[in-house]
């Protein structure tokens, strides 16, 4: 089992470097080039959702990665350090996360009712492009933080070198 | 890459918003920005013309659709040019292909444009 483990200030600047580390150790482990883009993006997604939840609520508080390649699959698991940061809509903080919660964007009509559920927090974007592009998605919260595990199939070959 | 943004206003009143890299939750803002002077400066329609778009995410998605929002508050419209497959599954994943007009060229779009007056 090959193991990277990454921790980064909780500052926008850094989930590109986070995403470019992600890519390098995804292709290492024996992703799919085809499959690339998506890991990038997800993991850019749930670092991004991490970092404005930690400049909100412990800006000195940095935000962890670790990135898995075993058993064929290449698994992303980002954590934070905010308790109280909700991932799916008023209420819903504890337990693992409802189905759906990145709010049913088919439902918002207008531009207009659009950006008003992004604004309040009922429309989650980023959650629906991490539930669209990852190939298996576990995303729970803990009286320590949020996690968003991700995984993708990978060679084992490729991933055991 | 830091993004780059350029715009300019056709003889039809269009203004064209070329944007260069990577649109995430670091450079966002630069386009928020852009979009939000070009509405201050009576500019409503716009395109923005997304194939030098390396990569984007949902916060880039946001500020398009705030930036929709705002023109639409003045009768404007805020369409998009973009062929490359990654950055169009995106819109689709999110559903947002329902809410933006997606062309694959500025001549299609100022065409159309033209054909709906």
């Amino acid at each position: 089992m090959a193991i990277v483990e990454l921790a980064f200030s909780a500052l926008p600047v850094h989930v590109r470097t986070a995403r470019l580390i992600v890519t390098a150790v995804a292709r290492r482990s024996g992703v799919e080039e085809a499959l690339l883009d998506e890991v990038r993006l997800a993991v850019g997604e749930a670092c991004s959702r991490a970092v404005e939840a930690h400049r909100r609520n412990c800006p000195d508080e940095p935000v962890h990665l670790e990135l898995k390649g075993e058993g064929g699959r290449f698994e992303v698991t980002v954590t934070d350090a905010v308790p109280g940061e909700d991932i799916a809509g008023p209420g819903s903080r504890t337990g693992d996360r409802a189905e759906g919660s990145s709010g049913d964007l088919t439902a918002v009509g207008t531009p207009e009712d659009l950006a008003f559920a992004l604004a309040n927090g009922t429309v989650d974007l980023g959650l629906a492009v991490i539930e669209g592009l990852a190939d298996d998605v576990e995303i729970s919260a803990s009286p320590k933080g949020v996690q968003i595990r991700m995984s993708w199939p990978a060679t084992e070959a490729a991933a055991a070198t | 890459m830091d993004l780059k943004v350029n715009d300019y206003t056709t003889d039809d009143g269009l203004t064209v918003i070329t944007v260069e890299g990577e649109i995430d939750v670091y450079t966002a803002p630069k386009l928020r920005e852009k979009l939000i002077d070009l509405v201050n400066k009576g500019k409503f329609h716009l395109l923005v013309d997304m194939e030098k778009v390396e990569f984007l995410d949902s916060t880039g998605l946001g500020v398009l659709v705030g930036g929709l929002k705002r023109v639409r508050a003045h009768d404007g419209s805020l369409e998009l040019v973009c062929t490359q497959e990654r950055i169009l599954k995106i819109f689709r994943i999110t559903g947002l292909t329902k809410v933006f007009g997606i062309h694959t060229s500025i001549a299609e779009a100022e065409e159309k444009r033209k054909d709906a007056k």
